[in-house]
């Protein structure tokens, strides 16, 4: 039995890692921007059944995969409006709506995709980037992906842009701070609030969409697995920051992926499986909390009126 | 002179004895059909475990098309919920309730005690009452065939083995598989990754891709969703799948797949029910007893492969061959059972250990 971590298993390790961290990245910087302004949205595993099973349903009737990532936008943004009515203009409680969102959404993408459990599509190819794919070792690992992988990228960067160059975004940051202040200086707090939340669920929808088209790809119950509830620990524990955010999501993919080949490797290595299994989490967590340790990074990042009510007087 | 309530009491009392031994006749001649209720732990969905379960329901009722009457409940979790749906299934009237997950155990149990007058019948459990009888398969049969066509086909020699939790059952088909396998090929190893999971497609599929990115060009999985069929017909390695015929999911690279086939075994349990011979049993049927076999073998495995896999299973039906046959050695080299000797059911039913040939150690459960 040989074992070498030679140089051949770079590529696949973390190609396979970032495929595995995509969806988190996508999910978790749509929460992000949501929570930026001041609403939290628990429902985010909801939202992405609901855009698995649309995606998946518009595709294999259209013949597109972008078709089908378009739609799961949409209904995912629309399941974040019903949830957006609820906390926003009802004033419910945020908590309480979101995990009903997220138990909700579950269940009726499992009811609505029912006749689907059977359809089979085509994977979707993966778009090698010219010169930067021929890289050794990490080019095909990093340039050989599929779109959304590269659309994740693009996310990543846009959030971090808006977020602290724009002045839309620093508008966004302020009605999380202080949405009172914000108001009284004339900015439409629930509007922004609405658009923050949609966006949001537009962005998970499209997670559940990589899911369903990209990753497996199939539509079944229980596709999201829990991924939802990840992505929402990651905006936490990567401090509301995209790049972190960014990193935790790859880190777990990694983690998930490395230990898959830690046991394929035939090594006579005696570790519970529920302790690989749990890897990903622990090492997440771990690694989040040590970069985001400094007490006042937390402070300055976390937005100060999360999950809290607002309703203007006027 | 008669009142007309006598009157109306006397017709009354006539027309019921008219038409009580009618009805009697009647009952005798055409029974009303028996109502036989079926839980699943997942949705039937389109293959897999239930899906499995569900053809069977299908065909036992074709079968004795206007003497039944089936009714289905999916997805139930093994919990208290179950329990509450096999009491419902018992008081409405279901002489023969069928649980078809092993966690249902307890519940049918305690729900069989409480109901003496309906039957109960437990899929891949070991407790007995005196109206709960067990069945199950010999999967590890159809998982020895499976694996000489892997044997066969493989040219790295490496196989791949998605599986879910280091359980007897799951331990059982990896190495029955492995010895299937190196009955033909003395050189195929075995590669197990433990998804720690019975479902989740995203991580079957990651799992899957690893062990091709690590030299394994045939899969196999004991998981319960398509997607390692469907990463294997991706990726073009080869593909043995589990519980059903996934042909549609990777039809060109699926070798063949290890079926359970419960319609034999519901038609003649249901039978006994309705004609009221049934009695608690203890059944775990393999490929004599129709309850395993393999789905039809792919073109790619060359003509002296499929008499290979073929004799194999007459054998195995026959009684001549178990996979399980002395000497099995574990991958220490300790011979556990002993030239000569078959492996006992019990031992079967335990199996802690992997077989030689199977890399990695095998977690503790």
């Amino acid at each position: 039995m040989t074992f070498a971590m030679d140089a051949s298993l770079v590529t696949p390790i973390v190609s396979a890692s970032i495929v595995a961290g995509t969806p988190l990245v996508i999910a978790a910087l749509g929460e992000l921007v949501t929570e930026k302004s001041g609403v939290l949205n628990l429902g985010v595993e909801g939202m992405m059944a609901i855009g698995a099973v649309t995606g998946f349903v518009a595709a294999q009737h259209s013949g597109s995969t972008i078709i089908g990532v378009l739609a799961a936008m949409v209904a995912g943004a629309a399941s974040a409006l019903a949830f957006a009515i609820l906390v926003l203009d009802l004033t419910a409680n945020q908590v309480a709506s979101g995990l009903a969102l997220a138990i909700f959404g579950v269940g009726l993408a499992a009811f609505a995709g029912k006749p689907y459990e059977s359809v089979v599509l085509p994977p979707v190819r993966a778009l090698p980037i010219p010169l930067l794919a021929d890289i050794p070792l990490l080019g095909p690992a990093l340039f050989d992906q599929q779109w959304l992988v590269y659309f994740s990228w693009a996310l990543c960067a846009g959030v971090a842009w808006f977020l602290y160059r724009s002045r839309a975004g620093l508008v966004l940051r302020a009605v999380g701070e202080s949405p009172a202040s914000a108001h009284a200086v004339g900015y439409r707090v629930i509007r922004i609030r609405y658009f923050a939340t949609m966006f949001g669920g537009a962005m998970a929808g499209i997670a559940g969409a990589f899911l369903s088209l990209f990753y497996t790809p199939m539509w079944s119950e229980g596709l999201v697995a829990g991924r939802g509830w990840i992505a929402l620990a990651l905006v936490v524990f990567g401090t509301w920051r995209p790049l972190r955010v960014l990193v935790g999501a790859y880190l777990f993919g990694g983690v998930l992926i490395a230990q898959l080949f830690v046991q394929g490797s035939g090594l006579p290595l005696e570790i519970p499986p529920q302790l690989l299994s749990s890897l990903p989490y622990i090492a997440t967590v771990a690694v989040l909390v040590i970069i985001s340790r400094n007490p006042n990074t937390i402070r300055l990042n976390s937005p100060v009126s999360l999950g809290q009510p607002y309703r203007p007087d006027a | 002179m008669t009142s007309r309530r006598a009157v109306i009491r006397t017709m009354g009392a006539a027309l019921g004895a008219a038409t009580l031994p009618f009805a009697t006749v009647r009952r005798a001649l055409a029974a009303e059909p028996v109502k036989v209720g079926f839980v699943y732990i997942s949705p039937i969905s389109d293959a897999g475990w239930t899906y499995q379960h569900d053809l069977g329901r299908k065909e036992m009722e074709k079968a004795l098309a206007g003497k039944v009457q089936t009714k289905i409940v999916e997805n139930v979790p093994e919990g208290p919920d179950a329990e509450r749906v096999f009491r419902e299934l018992a008081k409405d009237g279901h002489k023969l309730v069928f649980g078809t997950s092993f966690g249902y155990m307890n519940y049918m149990v305690k729900v069989a005690q409480q109901f003496p007058n309906n039957d109960f019948e437990h899929c891949t459990g070991y407790k007995t009452g005196k109206n709960l009888g067990i069945y199950n398969g010999r999967f590890y049969e159809g998982r020895y065939l499976c694996g000489i066509a892997a044997g066969r086909m493989t040219k790295s020699n490496v196989i791949g083995f998605v599986a879910a939790f280091p359980i007897p059952e799951v331990v059982m088909a990896i190495n029955s598989f492995i010895r299937g396998a190196r009955s033909v090929n003395p050189k195929a190893e075995m590669r197990v990754i433990w998804a720690n999971t019975w479902y989740d497609p995203g991580k079957e599929r990651a799992a899957a891709g690893t062990l091709v990115a690590q030299g394994a060009d045939v899969l196999t999985h004991h998981t319960d969703s398509t997607a390692v069929a469907q990463a294997a017909e991706e990726k073009k390695v080869w593909v043995c799948a589990y519980h059903s015929n996934m042909a549609k999911y990777a039809p060109t690279r699926q070798l063949t797949a290890s079926e359970e086939i419960w319609g034999g075994y519901y038609t003649k349990t249901v039978g006994r029910a309705i004609d009221g011979s049934w009695k608690p049993d203890h059944v775990w049927g393999g490929i004599r007893d129709g309850m395993i076999d393999i789905a039809p073998l792919n073109d790619a495995v060359p003509a002296d492969a499929k008499a290979q896999i073929m004799k194999a299973r007459e054998e195995i039906a026959s009684g001549k061959l178990h996979p399980f046959a002395g000497p099995v050695v574990d991958q220490d080299g300790k011979a556990r059972v002993a030239a000569g000797q078959t492996i006992t059911d019990d031992a079967l039913s335990k199996m802690d250990y992997y077989v030689e040939g199977v890399a990695g150690k095998l977690p503790k459960a």
